[in-house]
């Protein structure tokens, strides 16, 4: 029986596995004292050497956040959060701009490594030119805690008229175009989360794609969360004119952890006539231990304007990590025949807790929306979709297809779907599917007749559940996912 | 010297609504390599679950006795370690993936058997190629790789599949389940020569059916009656003719 016992000891040490990523990086930090107040506000505007109008809208969103509270209606349970009980500014020590790989930190670099960012994309952030003729690359914007150290990719996409940028330098570099956007989809009073990030949001990207340009590359950037007890406050806006188009990747991971940390990003997005936004992440922050300890909080709002007549944003999303998740990317389609879409599969494991899925507002004519969410939960996890498809009264020939499927491993997980559907307008159709299964013995064994081990088995199965979604992911991004997904199920069975 | 396989009173139960429910009542059997045994016997008497119990699916307790396959103790294997020593269940009602690609299903299945084998993985060109010739082998539609396992398949679709993926895992014992339920007359004939294709001095089978006529197209070399948890009865070929002409009553009523 060794060979039986080898398995299953296998198996449990994969169980157990610890976070994959979970490392620290050991860089002098430029740290803000804890708490939050206009000072800390302050401090952070003149930091990034801030306009003055940046600081005034930053003041007053933070005194919008003071009189709101927490929102409750979310399938969550959580401890109270001290808000004045965190860092809100770390900034890795400065050197001067990064503009070649000795200038980056060394440090920083073997980051990179251990995350497992390719070394083509490493020499890239390094500045190494690409041989003519070969395939183009992935740009990325990597942000390190707070501040983006390096960005590569710059000339290309300058050459393209396509600003893709830190958008803390947005703000100082092109002041025009990111006051009129920025707010305009998510309000800094939107709701408590978009409020607090509007106050304290350290840094993020920005795209501007102009007029009739179809971005040359896809866009990527690579999230970590470094700093002990900081908030994130991701602020990205991305900004594509008429007849442009744009593809954006987000990845995240963080290191190994006790304490909770809170990840609060707003994401706006506006497409213009015909212009399109595709949007995909893999989220993979710390879901906390096997006992639920730790972990990232991460509380998203994404929105959409689809403001032009035809425009259409994409949303595509592989949600593994975190130990809450509250995330509901949305599309307005105001623009007349605009389209509106939503992949998602949410996966939780342990102790794990997701609420999440999408509001599509159907404003202009002859809009149409696709939501395809796929919901998987192991272990004690608890996941729920809850979705809003409203049709307002001038939408006359709007249409929605919702397909919701949840799968159950185990017994002591659950999963919920809570869909919001509004119609206005008589000429609306809206479908709406929902199924709940589990993988069965039938099907595991069947697999393992076959020669696959369990763990395999459920990859399979798992990936076929979400195969809907996983196709809409861009190449690089479909075959990483698809081995988050095995990875994040790993010891949820047997 | 141990058998091929060697079953040894072999007794499973299995909780059916919180009662342990005793099926196999000690089964002896004993197959040489090379042949095709047959396993007969009326509805419930124990047929299926010998098979998932050599198979090794978990509902089913072991209760007392051995099997040995290749002079390994079989019950303590995992069912993907049985898989890999070359143990293969045709199940009687496949099981649909929904998503789950045929091809890729059973080139991951492949692959898995062939690692555990000490052999080479296959890449995709070299697997398709071979799975395409072993599906128009069995007249199999070529877009049936394509689709999702048995999702959507006729009853005659998924036993060709069966017979499709044993045809591929190269199994050296294979238990076929009532494979010839629902074919009809040309699918009969053409999952049995499926299976002849097989046959080789170091490859057994063992069938069960209620049907002489894949008999017709097997030959077998033995056939066991088998009732009330136990084989009641072994003989030739002849025995498959004679319970397909005379029922089993006459056979029960002489152990009786």
């Amino acid at each position: 029986m060794p060979a039986v016992t080898q398995t299953r000891e296998a198996v449990e040490k994969l169980g157990q596995s610890t976070y994959k990523w979970g490392f620290e990086t050991d860089i002098e930090m430029d740290m803000a004292p804890k708490g939050l107040n206009e000072d800390i506000i302050r401090l952070i505007s003149s930091r990034k050497e801030e306009p003055e109008w940046m600081l005034e809208w930053r003041l007053a969103a933070y005194k919008t956040w003071q009189a709101m509270e927490e929102p409750k209606w979310a399938k969550v349970a959580f401890p109270p959060i001290d808000y004045q009980d965190a860092h809100y500014y770390a900034a890795p020590r400065k050197k001067p701009g990064p503009k070649s790989l000795d200038e980056v930190d060394p440090e920083l670099l073997r980051t990179y490594e251990k995350l497992g960012i390719p070394l083509h994309e490493q020499a890239l952030l390094a500045g190494v030119e690409v041989p003519e003729g070969e395939r183009m690359p992935v740009a990325v914007d990597a942000v390190f805690d707070s501040v983006s150290v390096a960005t590569t990719f710059r000339k290309t996409l300058e050459e393209a008229g396509v600003i893709f940028c830190p958008i803390s330098e947005a703000v100082k570099e092109h002041p025009d175009l990111v006051r009129k956007y920025l707010g305009t989809v998510v309000p800094a009073g939107d709701n408590f989360f978009s409020a607090l990030n509007s106050a304290v949001f350290t840094d993020g990207s920005f795209v501007y794609v102009p007029k009739g340009v179809r971005c040359p590359m896809e866009l990527s950037t690579y999230f970590r969360i470094n700093a002990k007890n900081t908030g994130q406050f991701e602020r990205t806006l991305i900004v594509v004119e008429e007849g442009a188009s744009v593809s954006y990747l987000e990845g995240c991971t963080a290191p190994m952890r006790d304490e909770n940390q809170l990840h609060a990003a707003v994401v706006e997005l506006v497409a213009m006539d015909d212009a399109s936004i595709k949007y995909s992440t893999v989220q993979n922050w710390y879901p906390g231990d096997e006992n639920g300890r730790g972990g990232i909080y991460n509380f998203v709002t994404k929105r959409g304007a689809c403001r032009g007549a035809r425009s259409k944003i994409s949303w595509t999303q592989v949600e593994t990590g975190s130990a809450i998740t509250w995330k509901y990317p949305s599309c307005i389609l105001q623009g007349e025949g605009s389209v509106g879409e939503f992949y998602s599969v949410a996966v939780t494991n342990n102790h794990q807790q997701a609420d999440t899925g999408t509001k599509m507002i159907h404003l202009g004519r002859n809009t149409r929306s696709t939501i395809i969410a796929k919901t998987i939960s192991a272990g004690r996890s608890d996941s729920t979709y809850r979705g809003l498809v409203r049709v307002q009264p001038k939408a006359s020939g709007a249409r929605n297809f919702t397909q919701c499927d949840s799968l159950l491993i185990g017994d002591q997980c659950g999963a919920h779907t809570v869909p919001y559907i509004e119609s206005r307008n008589m000429n609306a159709r809206i479908e709406h599917e929902a199924t709940t299964s589990k993988i069965s013995e039938d099907q595991l064994f069947y697999c393992r007749q076959r020669g696959l081990s369990e763990e395999d088995a459920v990859g399979l199965i798992v990936n076929g559940f979400c195969r809907d979604v996983l196709k809409e992911l861009p190449m690089e991004f479909a075959v990483e996912a698809q081995k988050l997904l095995q990875i994040s199920l790993e010891g949820s069975v047997g | 010297m141990s058998q091929f396989l060697e079953i040894s009173g072999l007794c499973a139960q299995i909780d059916a609504d919180g009662q342990k429910k005793q099926i196999l009542r000690g089964v002896d059997l004993s197959i040489p390599p090379g042949e095709v045994h047959v396993i007969m016997g009326p509805n419930g008497s124990g047929k299926s679950t010998l098979s998932y119990v050599l198979a090794g699916r978990e509902e089913y307790e072991v209760t007392a006795g051995t099997a040995t396959f290749h002079g390994q103790d079989l019950l303590a294997m995992e069912p993907e370690e049985r898989a890999a020593a070359g143990l293969f269940l045709a199940f009687q009602s496949p099981i649909e993936l929904p998503g789950v690609n045929n091809a890729n299903f059973l080139r991951t299945a492949v692959n898995a058997v062939r690692r555990a084998r000490g052999q080479d993985e296959l890449d995709a060109v070299a697997f398709l190629k071979m799975a395409r010739e072993a599906a128009k082998a069995l007249s199999m539609a070529p877009d049936m790789l394509k689709r999702n396992v048995n999702v959507g398949f006729s009853g005659g679709e998924k036993k060709r599949n069966e017979v499709l993926q044993m045809t591929l895992l190269q199994p050296t014992f294979a238990i076929l389940d009532e494979t010839d339920s629902g074919l009809d007359v040309d699918a009969l004939r053409i999952v049995a020569e499926g299976v002849n294709r097989l046959r080789a001095p170091t490859f057994s089978a063992l069938v069960i059916t209620h049907h002489q006529k894949l008999l017709d197209y097997l030959v077998p070399d033995r056939i066991h009656v088998m009732a009330r948890g136990r084989i009641i009865l072994s003989g030739g070929p002849e025995l498959a003719r004679q319970i397909d002409q005379e029922g089993y009553t006459k056979f029960l009523a002489e152990v009786a």
